[in-house]
């Protein structure tokens, strides 16, 4: 009995080198340096290239949304390319790209939280800011592709003039419970995660911005008897985001997954769809933050272990895309299913193949380059492949609607689809629109999320200084990523 | 002519760090105070002990608050589709077999009404929102959300008695005490 005390103090492992874990905040930063640099974002003049970015993405925002949105409410929803067989077209491809950029926010708060991830700290609130806009990008479509938006209350559960409800049955119906479920949610959680935030930048400021950040901050004081209430609610907000998120694709993949369209038809939707939500959406996250990084000087907080992480995220949901585009195409020709052979084929050589290849490449190929660690760590490379993961998952929700819709049962209904120059004017509008939302993220609120930063650190546990070094004999500690830290001087 | 009259809050005393912090914390506890806090510009892990809280009741509310939303949508879907109107799309039935086709509208309104429920139940439990405190006026306690720790004892408190809670907190660690007055016109 008193050997096995003997040993458990005793370690006598083999003498292997072992990897440090590696920081999360780099250079030993202190409390205040993290809560200067994050709010001196906000509180500083932006760099003129903020104003470079920020004015032609508004205009184009103007333009395209309020103008392209305007005209189509004064002309009619026939100034869209859709037709009676392809009544979906670009509106709801544009909804189901931009619905599924919101999903990496949304994993990476909740999910990642829940997995104990502590690396999401920083880069949690700009990816939740995504979320949020790009779910305001997404409600626009499905709004005027109403045709009458001054209908689109026929959407809420509310009985028309007739006492006759919304069909319950329908996945359209599922989608606006999960669609404005999420939206809201999101919204409380992104909020919430922000109010210590708010209240450090009230106490930094002054005059009329200490009220207005005062009010947002809702008397916020840091009191601990807040903080056990506030954990909770973090928590539970965590758990139940977790399985919303994952719903939220998986009733979009419905609306085509329950109908009886070749090419539709298949069980593979949901998780095609949640796995290609998340591919896209952190490949989003990575466009926008690696900018943001070196114009506001972050790169301490977004360390090179980040941007690894969210690469080899990108490397395995682009791989279980890949997979799932390869299944759909092995089941249509396994299966036997005359209709669905024909809608592959149609996919595969018809008018519209090159959007196929596209997708293909850019979704299934180019991540692939992420095996290297060489690769993940050249932000060039890294960008270039966010980009064409940008573009390769517009092109698969292209490939899912148009590709489909304009040939199905009868032949006497096809007809070739093309979009209208209002179609391209109002979805260019909401990228514009999504960026300068953003960007004014990043003027008026903080980017990162400073008290959950604070609490990674070390000092941050208060059992730190009783911890006893183990002395693990013969091991050699090895740092990683101990090249980045050479290359990179401490910046003031 | 108001006279502003001062109304002793209580006494705030800054300590160097997290772990000085939650041993004062300790103490403080085990003195036997209830109306006290401690202040820290981020969650410390372990601290709801040292200060001797009880878990948060939140999940109570919102338990209550899912199973609210729950039973909203199963009546909203079931009584418009079924009871009072029954609704026949694509042959579907309208009968009691009808109800795996609601469940993605039970499930998100049970999320929706238990987020709710946390945000809510969240404020009133903190008693948030509020416009202020009496410890905003103390000025070295805005670096409460940005590097300090503070610990506040309330006078409200029974143990409470001025010099002796100060010597107590000095004793304790704490530095930069001071008395804080809620001011009331």
């Amino acid at each position: 009995m008193a050997n096995a005390t003997d040993n458990s103090t005793k370690r006598n492992g083999p003498k292997l080198p072992v990897l440090e874990r590696e920081k999360l905040i780099l250079n030993g930063r202190s409390y205040h340096w993290i809560t200067d640099r994050i709010c001196g974002v906000i509180e500083k003049p932006q760099p003129a290239l903020w104003w470079f970015l920020f004015i032609p993405c508004a205009i184009i925002a103007a333009i395209g949304v309020v103008g392209g949105l305007s005209y189509l409410v004064s002309a009619g929803v026939g100034v869209w390319g859709n037709t009676n067989r392809t009544m979906w077209g670009w509106p709801i491809v544009n909804f189901v790209f931009w619905i599924g950029i919101g999903h990496a926010g949304t994993l990476i708060s909740a999910i990642l939280f829940l997995t104990r991830q502590n690396w999401r700290t920083s880069i949690n609130r700009a990816a939740e800011a995504m979320t949020i806009f790009a779910v305001m990008c997404a409600g626009i479509f499905p709004a005027f592709h109403v045709g009458r938006v001054w209908m689109a209350w026929y959407l809420a559960p509310i009985p028309n003039a007739n006492a006759i409800w919304q069909n319950f049955k329908s996945p359209l119906l599922w989608d606006v419970f999960a669609v404005s479920t999420y939206f809201t949610i999101s919204l409380i959680f992104w909020y919430l995660g922000m109010v210590p935030d708010l209240a450090t930048i009230r106490d930094r400021a002054k005059g009329i911005r200490k009220k207005i950040y005062g009010i947002f901050s809702l008397g916020w004081r840091g009191s601990n008897r807040h903080w056990t209430h506030y954990e909770v609610a973090y928590l539970l907000l965590a758990a139940i985001s977790t399985p919303l998120v994952l719903s939220v694709h998986s009733i979009v993949s419905f609306d085509f997954a329950t109908s009886v369209v070749p090419g539709w038809h298949t069980t593979i939707f949901p998780p095609y769809f949640v796995a290609g939500a998340i591919f896209g959406g952190f490949a989003m996250v990575l466009t926008i933050m690696i900018p943001a990084r070196f114009i506001y000087g972050l790169q301490d907080m977004i360390t090179m272990k980040h941007i690894d992480n969210m690469a080899k995220i990108i490397l395995l949901t682009g791989t279980i895309v890949g997979y799932a585009y390869l299944m759909e195409l092995f089941i249509a020709f396994y299966g036997g299913a005359k209709y669905e052979i024909a809608a592959f084929k149609y996919r595969l050589t018809g008018p519209y193949w090159l959007s196929y290849v596209l997708m293909m490449s850019f979704n299934v190929l180019s991540p692939q380059i992420f095996w290297f660690r060489k690769m993940r760590e050249n932000l060039w490379v890294v960008m270039a492949v966010c980009m064409c993961v940008n573009m390769g998952m517009w092109f698969e929700r292209y490939v899912i609607i148009v590709t489909t819709l304009p040939r199905t049962w009868l032949p006497g209904m096809w007809k070739a689809y093309s979009p209208s120059a209002v179609d391209v004017m109002t979805f260019v509008g909401t990228i514009g629109m999504f960026l300068t939302l953003f960007l004014l993220f990043l003027r008026f609120l903080p980017c990162i999320n400073i008290a959950e930063v604070k609490w990674t650190l070390d000092e941050s546990d208060p059992h730190h200084e009783d911890k006893e070094e183990i002395n693990d004999e013969g091991a050699v500690s090895e740092s990683a990523y101990q090249h980045e830290l050479d290359n990179q001087a401490p910046k003031a | 002519m108001s006279t502003q009259t001062k109304q002793v809050y209580g006494y705030l005393a800054e300590f160097k760090n997290a772990s000085q912090l939650y041993k004062a914390a300790e103490k403080v506890r085990d003195a036997g105070f209830t109306k006290w806090d401690c202040y820290s510009s981020f969650p410390i892990h372990g601290l709801d002990k040292a200060m001797g809280m009880k878990k948060s009741i939140l999940p109570k509310f919102v338990f209550v608050g899912g199973l609210t939303g729950f039973c909203t949508a199963v009546t909203l879907a079931y009584v418009t589709q079924v009871a009072i109107y029954p609704t026949i799309v694509q042959a579907k039935p309208a009968n009691i077999f009808t109800l795996p086709a609601f469940f993605p509208i039970m499930f998100e309104l049970t999320i929706l009404l238990s987020g709710f429920t946390t945000l809510f139940g969240l404020l009133g439990l903190m008693g948030l929102p509020r416009l202020n405190h009496p410890l905003f006026e103390s000025e070295q306690f805005a670096r409460a959300t940005d590097d300090g720790f503070f610990i506040a004892i309330e006078a409200k408190d029974a143990k409470f008695k001025a010099q002796e809670t100060k010597g107590f907190l000095e004793e304790i660690g704490g530095q930069n005490l001071e008395l804080i007055e809620d001011k009331k016109n």
